[in-house]
């Protein structure tokens, strides 16, 4: 674990901060509080996620948003460890929603730079293509019949791809990168 | 009263992995006097693709409100991930006048309109708050009084509070606890209740949910549950099929039968075991029902 670690001070050089971006952030559904942050700790000390990895640290985020490290938070793959069970949220004496600025870092991650864990590509594509996240297969549907379940009703694909065109989520599919695993 | 009639939310997952717990619910309502109609045209709720983009979460979230605003039907959601989103969307473009109006923009695209008219239960508030539990104490025939068992009810039946409203407290939450006491059994206390299931990043990193679910496992059988209580798809695949892969991980055993708690309460309705689908568990239930007459 990290506090057996050698402490290696950080250094934050003057260009790498955008200071509006703490403005821009709280403009943002889920991350509108994002100012009131008084690094107390609640929220790292709550967390399922952090207790076990090394990397994954909701006080440490928004300590980054406020300063406006940017792109450093853009390019962590810690972001996509949040399991979103609201603990942070629920116990922040502050009311500052820290699993919706990570939603808001994720999403801003994915339109920005154009990256994002290719899970999420597989579970978009699965909508797309059928309405239901897994691609539910033949035997399946054969089996509800067999087990005397109601037949799953058919989706209206025509709508799905219509709410991703118009949400801009059927451009970024094609283009987007991805990448595997991220380490805990 | 009103009739217990409701649009049945299925999502994915479990027409997808998990049809012990769709046909073991279909049965307990059908018995209790809940009617289930079939929601047609539905599609994923949209909580997983809220991470990589909310617009669009919010767009099919809403959209499956508006088929059930359309039926004039409350939502009954058997997945703790589908409540959390429909509830939660719900609430949000209920109290939020500039939400709604962006949200609805998206849907005129597809000719539909968010009303705020129907409200999303899931399967323990619907139990616990519109069956009632004095109904549900009538329907035991065969009470489980010689099981002790433990609970996880799971994160998104009771956070984030703020969209809730279903009067549970996040931090001791006991709606499950006492339904799971209606049927008999003793529903035990154990470390660390309200503790995450890790399944919602397991397609990221299966180190952590793995030593998470480790943890959970290893609290149950500290206080010698015969078996864990779950009322979500997610929570039941990451400490039943999960199971085995966990012991071999860390090289313990736990042998922790996961039974859906509509499979628990169908036992104590005296639907026989093959009824309720026991026989898909991974972990085989076999020592928990031999306790049972």
């Amino acid at each position: 674990m990290s506090e057996t670690q050698e402490y290696t001070p950080t250094i934050i050089k003057a260009e790498e901060l955008d200071p509006k971006f703490k403005y821009k952030l709280s403009k943002m559904p889920g991350a509108e509080k994002l100012m009131l942050c008084f690094q107390c700790g609640t929220c790292t000390a709550d967390c399922p996620i952090s207790r076990f990895s090394d990397f994954y640290r909701p006080r440490k985020i928004a300590r980054m948003v406020q300063l406006g490290l940017k792109d450093r938070l853009l390019s962590d793959d810690a972001l996509w460890l949040c399991s979103t069970c609201f603990t942070c949220v629920d116990h922040c004496p502050q009311g500052v929603e820290i699993a919706g600025i990570v939603r808001v870092l994720r999403n801003l991650t994915v339109r920005e730079k154009g990256v994002m864990p290719i899970v999420f590509k597989e579970l978009a594509s699965n909508i797309l293509r059928t309405g239901y996240v897994y691609q539910i297969p033949e035997s399946r549907h054969k089996r509800r019949e067999m087990q005397g379940l109601p037949t799953l009703p058919k989706p209206n694909l025509e709508d799905v791809k219509k709410m991703f065109r118009i949400t801009g989520s059927s451009g970024i599919l094609e283009t987007v990168q991805t990448f595997d695993k991220v380490k805990s | 009263m009103p009739g217990l009639r409701y649009l049945l939310f299925l999502g994915c997952v479990i027409p997808y992995r998990l049809s012990s717990y769709e046909i073991s619910a279909r049965k307990v309502l059908e018995k209790l006097g809940v009617e289930l109609v079939e929601m047609p045209e539905f599609n994923c709720c949209g909580f997983p693709m809220d991470p990589i983009n909310h617009d669009l979460m919010l767009t099919l979230a809403t959209r499956n409100l508006c088929l059930a605003e359309k039926q004039n039907l409350n939502i009954l959601t058997l997945c703790n991930g589908c409540f959390s989103i429909l509830n939660e969307t719900n609430k949000m473009l209920e109290g939020d006048k500039e939400l709604r109006e962006k949200t609805n923009g998206y849907l005129k695209e597809i000719g539909m309109e968010f009303k705020g008219t129907i409200k999303v239960k899931h399967l323990v508030h619907v139990l616990a708050e519109d069956v009632g539990f004095e109904k549900i104490k009538d329907a035991v025939k065969n009470p489980l009084t010689n099981l002790h068992v433990a609970q996880h009810g799971g994160c998104h039946i009771v956070r984030p509070a703020k969209y809730l409203g279903h009067g549970d407290d996040p931090e001791n939450p006991t709606m499950l606890k006492n339904l799971v006491r209606l049927t008999g059994a003793e529903c035990l206390n154990y470390m660390d209740e309200t503790e995450c299931c890790g399944n919602p990043i397991i397609g990221v990193n299966e180190d952590v949910p793995f030593q998470m679910a480790r943890e959970k496992l290893g609290h149950v059988k500290a206080v010698k549950a015969q078996a864990l209580i779950t009322v979500c798809p997610f929570c039941h695949m990451m400490y039943d099929l999960n199971q085995p892969r966990i012991e071999r991980n860390f090289n313990e055993k736990f042998g922790i039968p996961v039974l859906h708690y509509t499979q628990l309460l169908g036992l104590a309705m005296g639907f026989p075991p093959e009824e309720l689908v026991l026989n898909e568990l991974r972990v085989k239930p076999a020592e928990l029902l031999s306790q049972i007459s």
